[in-house]
């Protein structure tokens, strides 16, 4: 190798590297980009809806669409009731199943009321609720709404002079977040009942589970654990509608395919990612001392 | 009904392009439609005539150029304004687009009760007036799935027509139906310009129903409009010998109208490079 080879060789490497850089760049570019005009999108499609919402709830003109509100709840929400039931009993075992001997060797047995009290109502109960919800009611909106894209639906709501977000969104939206938070309560319940029937099995009087129970929980827990359910009724509802209408129409079956599942991941990442948001700030406020 | 100079074009497009990305879609349009008349927007797969169509009824934006409804400029309206422009035209759409969570009564209804005034029991006879015209009165009550793809088509006209529109716009209304139900809908759409004084536009590439149904024609390809002329003019361009047309644009256009497998836009589709993709191959093996 002569040496007038080195600076040529060198130079290629350079460039490499500036490629590499450059590949970087453009990726993490292009990636911020999305999530940004993502998350702009959706804030502006919940703008429209929490417009509509208003001017229905205050100008009598404007209806809201009651039936169709409620034909939602019903889809999005009852159908859920039996297996937010079934999974809450589940929590409601384990919880004191995994915590009483530890506390037990500390003669403490009976605070599996308290700890069961506490991480259902403000962590589980919503938690587990809107978990079961992103499957029920956020897929099968996005993948609704994604199929009407594909079927001109959508297309022809609009050429008939009607909003797809008056007409569609807000029904589903509205429906989500009521149904969340209904949803939430009846967890709560089935979460003490479960609790309860474990621990009388593992020696501790229902009537101390159940004062230690309200003791445990006071209406900052149980409002915290609510509003947490409100939100994530809306993340759900707000992700579902957005990624079910931006499918594309030549997309076709893969695309509802794409926005179905999409929307079950980036509502669970949402889902936790805000859970952990306001548990620091009830934290830093002091609502749990 | 021919052109009528003089009277004021209903629908004004001029000199409208748009481009997806890189690919210029349409190039150029000019176009006019009288009022009552029907016209139909002919062309191959993916000549941008259904991307046309979606200019018209406010879906798409041109990137340059005007498109006029009623004379009213419609490209630079606001989405409220473009809906009271909206319920004055309907759309029967490729798949007739029914709601598939309403049965086919309230698909029609739909639009009376968000748009009008009138009562319940007025809308329901609305309803059946309008379902009579296409043929379904009977078939009020079925969901759009238990239907036929021809029976969802007339409903989509039904719903189309539910709010008494001054234009029609019919994209490929023919396309998937077996001939005597595409002879019906053709049959439907001169009864309802008739009937209903309409104004239609036909988007479609089935050279039957279109003779039978234009009073005038337009030929689109590769974005642009090759000719606009009177049913007769395309007829008389149909039925002439390749011999005796002077351009290689009517000879385009006399192979689109017979349906011929040979002409100008099969050797268009010819590439030359067939013999150099076949050596590519063998000197890539090679390396």
């Amino acid at each position: 190798m002569k040496d007038s080879d080195f600076p040529a060789a060198k130079k290629i490497i350079f460039r490499g590297d500036l490629l590499a850089v450059a590949a970087l760049g453009r990726f993490v570019l292009k990636t911020g980009e999305r999530i940004f005009s993502t998350l702009g999108a959706m804030t502006l499609l919940l703008g429209q809806v929490s417009c509509v919402t208003a001017k229905g709830l205050f100008l009598p003109q404007q209806s809201l669409g009651r039936e169709a509100l409620i034909f939602q709840m019903v889809r999005v929400g009852i159908r859920a009731v039996p297996i937010v039931i079934l999974v809450q009993m589940a929590i409601g075992m384990i919880l004191p199943l995994q915590m009483f001997p530890k506390l037990d060797e500390f003669g403490q047995g009976n605070e599996i009321a308290t700890i069961n009290a506490i991480a259902g109502f403000r962590e589980l109960a919503p938690l587990m609720t809107a978990i079961v919800l992103c499957g029920f009611a956020g897929a099968s909106i996005a993948a609704e709404l994604g199929t009407m894209v594909t079927a001109e639906e959508i297309e022809a709501l609009r050429a008939s002079a009607l909003n797809p977000v008056n007409f569609l969104v807000v029904p589903r939206l509205l429906a989500t977040v009521v149904m969340m938070v209904i949803l939430t309560v009846i967890a709560d319940v089935v979460l003490v009942i479960s609790g309860m029937l474990t621990g009388m099995k593992l020696g501790v009087d229902p009537h101390t589970f159940y004062q230690l129970t309200i003791e445990a929980v006071n209406v900052t827990g149980f409002a915290t654990g609510i509003i947490k359910a409100g939100v994530f009724g809306l993340l759900i509802g707000l992700i579902a509608c957005f990624l079910g209408l931006s499918v594309k129409p030549w997309e076709g079956s893969e695309g509802v395919g794409r926005s179905t599942t999409n929307t079950v991941v980036y509502c669970i990442i949402a889902i936790i990612i805000t859970d952990a948001i306001f548990t620091m700030i009830f934290y830093a406020h002091g609502l749990f001392d | 009904m021919s052109t009528e100079l003089g009277k004021e074009p209903i629908i004004e497009i001029c000199q409208m392009t748009k481009s997806f990305g890189s690919q210029r879609v349409l190039d150029g349009i000019d176009l006019k439609v009288y009022p009552g008349e029907i016209m139909v927007i002919m062309g191959g797969s993916g000549c941008g005539k259904s991307t046309l169509l979606r200019h018209l009824i406010g879906s798409l934006t041109p990137d340059e150029g005007s498109i006029k409804l009623f004379g009213r400029e419609i490209t630079t309206m606001s989405e409220k304004e473009l809906d009271d422009v909206r319920k004055q035209f309907g759309v029967l759409f490729q798949s007739g687009a029914l709601f598939n969570s309403l049965n086919i009564g309230e698909n029609v209804a739909l639009l009376l009760k968000e748009h009008t005034d009138i009562d319940e029991s007025t809308i329901e006879i609305v309803v059946k007036i309008k379902l009579e015209l296409v043929g379904l009165r009977k078939h009020a009550d079925k969901m759009p799935a238990q239907v036929s793809g021809g029976m969802k088509k007339r409903a989509g006209l039904a719903r189309a027509i539910a709010l008494d529109p001054k234009i029609l716009f019919y994209d490929e209304p023919s396309a998937g139906l077996d001939p005597v139900t595409s002879a019906q809908i053709d049959q439907l759409i001169i009864d309802l310009t008739k009937k209903l004084h309409v104004t239609s536009v036909v988007v479609t590439h089935e050279m039957d129903s279109a003779f039978t149904i234009a009073d005038r024609m337009c030929i689109l390809d590769k974005g642009r409009i090759l000719k606009t002329g009177t049913r007769s003019e395309f007829e008389t361009l149909r039925d002439s010998w390749p011999e005796d047309l002077q351009s290689e644009q009517d000879r385009l256009i006399r192979q689109f109208l017979r349906g011929d497998a040979d002409g100008p836009i099969t050797e268009r589709a010819i590439t030359s490079d067939y013999e150099d993709d076949l050596l590519m191959i063998s000197v890539k093996s090679e390396k």
